[in-house]
């Protein structure tokens, strides 16, 4: 899962040298062997395609900006993957709240935890009924922003965000 | 920019030290664990940092690196690893060990989970050639990682002592002027009490790994819900629970006769949509209403309510007329013929009425034409002639499902008389394009006749006053209001409530004296005259809005019928009619991705089930699984050997044969005694709230979400099992024994709740097990009132009957040979269907293009039927996707030329939607 994320973001990122990973431990953390030595964990890793790939934007542009943009790709790591049927709940009703006047998760430009929040949150957002996709409507909003931004999907399939077409009490 | 932090909580620790130590100006507020700072997190979370442009950093680490970018310091790589390693590796260690030192008292299994982390963070200081982690000086890494540790080095703890270098780069950090500070501020206190407040609000760790990421999907949503956590004092209260066993035990009464409203009690009355008599129910149909009334209906008993549950077959209309033709009987005989099916086929899936009766009977009738009367008297029914569609050939006005043609609102080809399945829009017939008689296919005529309406507009104001509240107070299913909301804003005209037909309840009105009533006007009548069939104090359900509340099932095709139209007639009818309050549909059940078709040979209908050697019971738990609740879902018949062999065989029937199977076993068939440890009252609290869970959906009626908790319990109890091994501690010393026998007891007990749980689901199996464990009758009403109690009803001692296994497993090869003989006839035929399809259309729409090459037609015929079979073999063949691809694209290729070939435009060909006949 996690290496599929990375060769998907690799492509994003235009980068014409694909790496080889490997993983480590139970919870097949991803391993990259570079000059330095070897980087552990999804977010040192993504960070570092990232500064390969000249995007430091990405990071964020402003220290308040790059502390946004942590806290945000901790928040994936740490609250979306590996998360129970409940906290899946919390988690959607937290972002779209959160989401509710915003574009992208940190200011004002796509960052890289858009993509990897994206990334995580697919297998979430796969699952919901329609009626679900409506009540986390800024989420979903944010969803399918992400899902046609260019070149970010890859190796996920889209989710139909259009309504079902037996709601004709819906709004579009 | 203003800093909260609350006392007792390592990660302030961190954040107050990096304040202290990069002496960036920021107010700092000590706040209660429970304040919610961060405005939309739905869980407290401290620290909080408010920025100077009004966003919130809630993560702790992203705060600390915040405090050291603003001063100055220049992230890098390393920085970041670290705290990666910080909060994925580390914290979930962490918090396993606090939650043991600190709420458990084991110290010393605390410092053993921390062995991992430290002798990595060791390693790593051995190898460094600086005195902290990243550099010379103390970067936000040394900080973050003190505050993390702090809790257990700094009380000089046993873990310590073998990791030299951790230890002396924890006593330069603690030698800080700013650390020291901060744990001042932050933990004022001494040891590790300080922090008890603080661990008792995470949520406690689960000691099984995270899920696995790579199964997020469907596959996993079983396993996921496995990993929830259980805290201190749910832990507590469950145990609590338990030791109260049954209590004073009421005898289930026996159903009264009649079950009658009862003053005081919850008094409902369900329905489910009453199946059209001549139509042999398929899968579909009796999961939409009746299977899922039925759940609901036991569910309701068994919490102790008082339900009545009335069902019955439609028989009125021109299609039992037709069929009574074709078999040379009267339409009462064949309505006789085939209400007998279908009761047989309802009992043959258990589905337990409290009455199956039946429209075509006096008190139909009588009711019908008291409504009737009651609306004309008050003025809500209009008089108009209509223009009807009379077909020559046939000599009769057709019914609006006897003529199809194309949708006036979305140019849908086959829109029936009265709906389009397409766009669900109610149509007129005469508005129909190109109408044509379903019996002969000639085009019919259009002749006037004079028929009475339901004047809905004049009702609608007092309809949508009802609507409005008993939307808001019931549980309508978010289809059905928005299917409801979708038909007031289109604004609702008057509804022809008469028929020129003569199998139906006959008008009573001198001037319509050859009429009878619309279908939709008389059959949702048909619960009233059931149930008075069932008792003569049918009023006391149905004009008792106050005592009762009113539940109908249906599928969505039924709801604006239940919502609107009859509402409407009760409304206006104005004799105090129970209306309905809570409106459940489902969506639809395709089968194995296409629809069920009876003329095509497609599914699998009620009267065959039985024929299949698969147990009623194993029908209806699959049926239940897969209900189409929020979304139309499939049936499958490698779904269904799936799910019995993995859910029912695997997970639930052998958690329960082995939990009986112990006892009788090892402990001569009585259940031995229990002495409860941590991890006994983790599983009782475990089961406790997915009980509670079941419940809650339940009084939902979201059956088949309850189902998955039932599910959830047998996976508990399982793994509980599993981990503790009674089969080997058993032949033990003393205390092996004592814990073979806790958690044999345990686990009898957890069969018993979930013999309770499943009895609406699969009613024969709950039984058996019933008998099995010898369980005494109180159980049920012990554990299933109120909010749900998980009690230990099978106490030491108590004599259990004999174990035997619950299901069997459905083989591949029996599946295959099942699936061949009812989905055999769509394979065989869709191709010749397909191609058949097009001439008849053709010539139906008028428009025969020149250019049509018949010649040329019936070659391609024969190639796209034989292209067809090549690209179902190669699916079934489960082929490369690219392979099945390209066939494809042949195949449309070809299909395109055919249709250009018999003159048709090629572009709307989608073959398989094509006529049928």
């Amino acid at each position: 899962m996690a290496l599929k994320e990375l060769s998907s973001l690799e492509k994003f990122l235009g980068l014409k040298k694909h790496n080889k990973y490997s993983t480590q431990g139970d919870n097949k953390v991803p391993v990259l062997q570079s000059n330095n030595g070897p980087m552990v964990g999804l977010l040192t890793v993504c960070s570092h395609l990232v500064n390969e790939a000249k995007r430091p934007e990405l990071l964020g542009t402003s220290t308040e900006h790059r502390a946004m943009v942590h806290q945000w790709l901790e928040y994936r790591v740490t609250k979306v993957d590996g998360c129970t049927r409940e906290e899946a709940k919390t988690v959607l009703k937290d972002l779209n709240l959160y989401l509710q006047d915003k574009v992208y998760l940190a200011g004002n430009c796509f960052t890289l935890a858009d993509a990897l929040m994206y990334y995580g949150l697919h297998p979430l957002v796969v699952d919901l009924a329609v009626h679900e996709k409506e009540h986390y409507v800024n989420v979903t909003r944010w969803f399918d922003h992400l899902q046609h931004y260019p070149r970010l999907r890859h190796h996920l399939c889209p989710v139909v965000v259009l309504r079902n077409r037996v709601y004709i009490g819906g709004h579009h | 920019m203003k800093l909260y932090i609350s006392e007792g909580n390592p990660h302030c620790l961190k954040v107050v030290a990096a304040v202290e130590l990069t002496l960036v100006q920021c107010d700092v507020q000590c706040v209660n664990h429970e304040e919610r700072v961060v405005p939309f997190l739905s869980r407290p979370a401290l620290p909080a940092l408010l920025l100077p442009s009004g966003g919130h950093l809630f993560s702790s680490n992203a705060i600390c690196q915040y405090l050291f970018e603003t001063s100055g310091r220049k992230p890098n790589p390393l920085i970041n690893q670290w705290l990666e390693w910080e909060t994925t590796e580390l914290q979930p260690a962490l918090l396993q060990a606090l939650h043991m030192a600190v709420l458990q008292g084991k110290a010393t299994e605390a410092s053993k989970i921390l062995q991992g982390p430290l002798s990595y963070l060791d390693q790593c200081l051995s190898k460094g050639t600086t005195p902290c982690l990243t550099e010379e000086s103390v970067s936000v890494v040394d900080v973050v990682l003190w505050g993390a540790l702090h809790p257990f080095l700094s009380d000089s703890s046993p873990a310590l002592g073998e990791w030299k270098c951790v230890q002396a780069w924890f006593e330069r950090l603690a030698g800080e002027k700013a650390c020291q500070a901060a744990v001042l501020k932050v933990l004022p206190g001494k040891g590790l009490e300080v922090l008890k407040p603080f661990v008792q609000r995470q949520p406690a760790p689960a000691s099984s790994q995270r899920r696995d990421p790579q199964s997020c999907n469907s596959t996993a949503s079983e396993a996921e819900d496995a990993v929830r956590v259980v805290s201190e004092e749910e832990m507590e209260a469950a145990a609590l629970t338990w030791s109260r066993g049954l209590t004073a035990c009421t005898e289930p009464p026996e159903k009264p006769h009649p079950i009658l409203p009862q003053e005081g009690r919850r008094n409902l009355l369900l329905t489910s949509a009453l199946p059209y008599v001549n139509n042999v129910p398929h899968l579909g149909n009796i999961i939409g209403c009746v299977l899922s009334a039925d759940v609901f209906a036991r569910y309701g008993r068994l919490r102790g309510w008082n339900v009545l549950y009335v069902c019955g077959t439609d028989e009125y209309g021109t299609a039992t007329e037709n069929k009574a033709r074709e078999e040379g009987l009267t339409p009462q005989q064949i309505c006789d013929k085939y209400h007998a099916v279908h009761a047989e086929i309802y009992s043959w899936f258990q589905v337990d009425f409290d009455f199956f009766g039946r429209t075509t009977t006096p008190k139909q009738t009588e009711i019908a034409q008291d409504i009737f009367w009651r609306l004309h008297e008050r003025g809500f029914l209009l008089e108009d002639t209509v223009e009807q569609l009379r077909c020559e050939g046939c000599r009769r006005f057709l019914a609006d499902r006897f003529v199809e043609g194309g949708c006036p609102h979305c140019s849908y080809p086959e829109a029936r008389g009265d709906q389009c399945d397409k766009c669900g829009k109610l149509i007129n017939a005469v508005e129909l394009k190109n109408p044509l008689c379903k019996v002969c296919s000639k085009t019919p005529i259009i002749q006037s006749s004079k028929h009475l309406f339901l004047d809905l507009p004049k009702l609608e104001s007092q309809l949508e006053q009802w609507l409005d509240k008993s939307t808001a107070a019931g549980d309508w299913t978010p289809n059905a209001k928005q299917i409801t909301r979708s038909w007031l804003r289109d604004g609702l005209k008057p509804r022809c409530i008469t028929r020129d037909l003569k199998w139906g309840t006959p008008v009573p009105h001198p001037d319509f004296k050859d009429k009878v009533f619309y279908v939709w006007f008389d059959a949702p009548i048909g619960y009233l005259s059931i149930t008075a069939n069932y008792t003569d104090q049918w009023e006391k359900w149905w004009k008792n809005p106050e005592q009762v509340e009113l539940y109908n099932f249906m599928a969505k095709d039924n709801v604006p019928f239940h919502s609107v139209v009859f509402p409407s007639s009760l409304l206006g009818a104005q004799d105090n009619y129970t209306l309905v309050n809570h409106l459940v549909a489902t969506e639809y059940l395709n089968y194995e991705d296409t629809k069920f078709s009876k003329s095509r040979g497609v599914g699998v209908f009620g009267d065959m089930a039985k024929d299949t050697g698969v147990p009623s019971d194993v029908w209806r738990f699959y049926l239940l699984y897969v209900r189409p609740e929020g979304q139309d879902s499939a049936f499958s018949w490698a779904d269904m050997a799936l799910k019995n062999n993995s859910e029912l065989l695997n997970n639930l029937g052998n958690f329960i044969n082995r939990a009986g199977m112990f006892v009788t076993k090892f402990f001569e068939g009585c259940v031995p005694a229990m002495e409860l440890l941590v991890e006994d009252k983790t599983l009782l609290a475990q089961v406790g709230w997915e009980l509670r869970q079941y419940i809650s959906l339940m009084d939902k009626v979201k059956i088949r979400d309850g189902l998955k908790h039932i599910l959830n319990i047998s996976r508990h109890g399982n793994q509980y099992i599993q981990v503790n091994e009674p089969w080997k501690k058993i032949k033990g010393g003393d205390q092996d024994r004592q814990r073979a026998g806790t958690v044999t007891g345990v686990s009898v007990n957890i069969a018993c709740l979930l013999s309770v749980l499943l009895q609406p689901y699969v009613p024969t199996t709950s039984r058996t097990i019933r008998e099995q464990l010898n369980a005494p009758a109180a159980c049920v009403s012990t554990m299933l009132h109120a909010g749900g109690s998980f009690v230990c009803s099978l106490p030491a001692g108590h004599a259990i009957g004999t174990v035997s296994p619950l299901f069997q497993k459905l083989e591949a090869d029996q599946i295959e040979a099942l699936k061949k003989k009812f989905g055999g006839q769509q394979a065989q035929k869709v191709a010749p269907d397909a191609a058949a399809a097009a001439a008849p259309v053709a010539v139906n729409d008028g428009v025969v293009v020149s250019g049509a090459d018949p010649e040329r037609a019936k070659q391609l015929m024969q190639a796209v039927a034989e292209q067809g079979d090549k690209v179902r073999v190669l699916k079934g063949q489960k082929a490369e996707k690219a392979a099945i691809t390209l066939e494809v694209n042949k195949l449309l290729d070809l299909k395109k030329q055919l249709a250009l070939a018999e003159g048709k435009s090629a572009e709307p060909t989608a073959p398989q939607k094509g006529k049928k006949k």
